[in-house]
């Protein structure tokens, strides 16, 4: 026990310095997929329900490859691919050799991508459940598309939505976990970093799934403070 | 994009199928036991088996897989001498075995709240039509409560089948070949990451969609009822969907 404090000591020798700067690339690396997922969903959704066939057919596809691939075969796409691509470009101006994708980027990307895919099914559950009534009493009152929008569907998609969402967003801090395979020192890969250097992989990856663990718990009581808030107008009963 | 390469890659994917589906089938089953099991703990009523499976589940839910692998593969190997004492170590050095048992532990936490879902869904006229027909505890669940809420729960256990293919892939990085292992390995010897991307992906999409299929005719099968005879009762279809 004694020595688990320890290897949480901020002074030399002791991992906690590292430990906390891990947990920070993890919630941003996590936060930026998230909102990269929540853009992307929105416009899926936008195309699921009001896009043409074509339309319709690529959001449809996107969302069932997407979720029908292993979510590490996609951050291989994003950070080699990436990567790949970026090199190609360097090329051009003259630079050879490899140019990597920083793998922050690459793993925001890949879970922005992959959240996107669910995020979108939340967004489109939430506008079915939008009555009919409602966007054409806005119509009737004049509203246009966008202040409709703005005003009588966003709000309310965002309420009906914020249990999924929060879902989604377990779902991203999670997978964040994976980005550790591109060398991104979060929290995954400092421990493992921790674990190579003191030999003591199972302290370490306890602390890396109690850290997490945390996060998690505490991502949950926000999650549930926020749809509190956003429900006092609601109407009663199971909105 | 070149082809002839996206099939040779296809190829040397397709040897990681059987792993991948090796993995998911036992893990899948160990995990439906240990589901079941956590479950039953928490309907139980009894406060010394809800406590303890509660805390298990939330402990395993609100932690990355990846974490509960490396636990177990690398973080276990650290008591060598107490595993091989007890004769474990045969068993927790091996990839394959420790990837099965973080797979079935983790699949087993998120499948036990579906299939709790399912248990409080029997209804209680259903139990007590048994009671008063004379059966109790084995009995009762045997022959009435499980087969109901097993029933209830396959389409949401069906997305928990999904979600083990992909976790299977995890296993890769403790070192089993399985077809996301073999993938990065053709990847960093070829450096085509797009084409072997498109090949492994168009693999587990048709395993899952398979998977999908599969469980939607269970249901279908297992729904006898539901069905109806189309014109007698036109809603019918609207409960099936």
């Amino acid at each position: 026990m004694i020595e688990l404090l320890q290897y949480l000591s901020f002074g030399p020798g002791g991992w906690g310095q590292a430990l906390t700067a891990a947990t920070f690339t993890t919630v941003a690396v996590a936060i930026c997929g998230f909102f990269i997922g929540g853009a992307l969903g929105a416009l899926i959704a936008w195309g699921k329900l009001s896009g043409g066939s074509v339309v319709r057919f690529t959001a449809d596809s996107y969302t069932t490859v997407l979720r029908g691939i292993p979510d590490l075969l996609v951050i291989y796409l994003f950070y080699f691919g990436g990567s790949l691509l970026l090199s190609r470009v360097a090329s051009l101006w003259g630079v050879q050799g490899f140019v990597g994708v920083p793998p922050f980027a690459a793993g925001a990307m890949a879970i922005g991508v992959v959240s996107g895919a669910y995020q979108a099914e939340v967004f489109r559950g939430a506008f079915r459940v939008l009555s009919k009534g409602e966007i054409e009493a806005g119509r009737s009152v004049g509203m246009g598309r966008f202040l409709l929008f703005r005003r009588v569907i966003v709000p309310q998609v965002f309420r009906h939505a914020l249990p999924g969402i929060g879902n989604v967003w377990q779902m991203v801090l999670k997978e964040s976990a994976l980005i550790s395979v591109t060398g991104l020192v979060e929290l995954l890969r400092q421990a493992q970093i921790a674990a190579g250097s003191t030999r003591r992989p199972f302290e370490f990856f306890l602390i890396a799934g109690a850290i997490f663990l945390a996060i998690t718990w505490f991502s949950q009581l926000v999650f549930a403070w926020f749809e509190r808030r956003t429900g006092r107008y609601m109407s009663g009963g199971l909105v | 994009m070149d082809l002839i390469f996206i099939r040779d890659s296809f190829l040397q994917l397709l040897s990681g199928v059987p792993l991948t589906l090796e993995l998911t089938a036992f893990a899948f089953v160990l995990g439906l036991i240990f589901a079941m099991l956590l479950a039953l703990m928490r309907v139980s009523g009894i406060r010394v088996l809800e406590i303890p499976a509660s805390v298990y589940i939330f402990i395993v839910r609100g932690t990355p897989l990846l974490v509960q692998i490396f636990l177990i593969y690398y973080g276990l190997g650290q008591f060598r001498p107490t595993l091989q004492s007890l004769g474990l170590w045969q068993f927790f050095r091996d990839p394959y075995w420790c990837g099965i048992f973080a797979l079935s532990l983790n699949s087993a936490a998120y499948g036990s709240e579906v299939l709790r879902g399912a248990l409080k869904s029997v209804s209680k006229r259903e139990i007590e039509a048994a009671k008063a027909c004379g059966m109790s505890g084995l009995l009762l669940y045997r022959r009435i409560i499980l087969p109901l809420a097993l029933r209830q729960a396959l389409p949401a256990y069906g997305n928990e089948l999904i979600l083990m293919v992909k976790a299977t892939s995890l296993v890769s990085t403790i070192t089993m070949m399985e077809i996301t292992g073999i993938a990065a390995r053709l990847i960093s010897e070829t450096y085509r990451p797009v084409e072997v991307f498109i090949a492994a992906g168009a693999i587990y999409l048709a395993i899952n969609f398979l998977l999908t299929r599969l469980v939607s005719w269970l249901d279908w099968w297992l729904t006898p009822h539901l069905r109806g005879v189309p014109a007698a009762t036109p809603k019918a279809e609207h409960i099936n969907a």
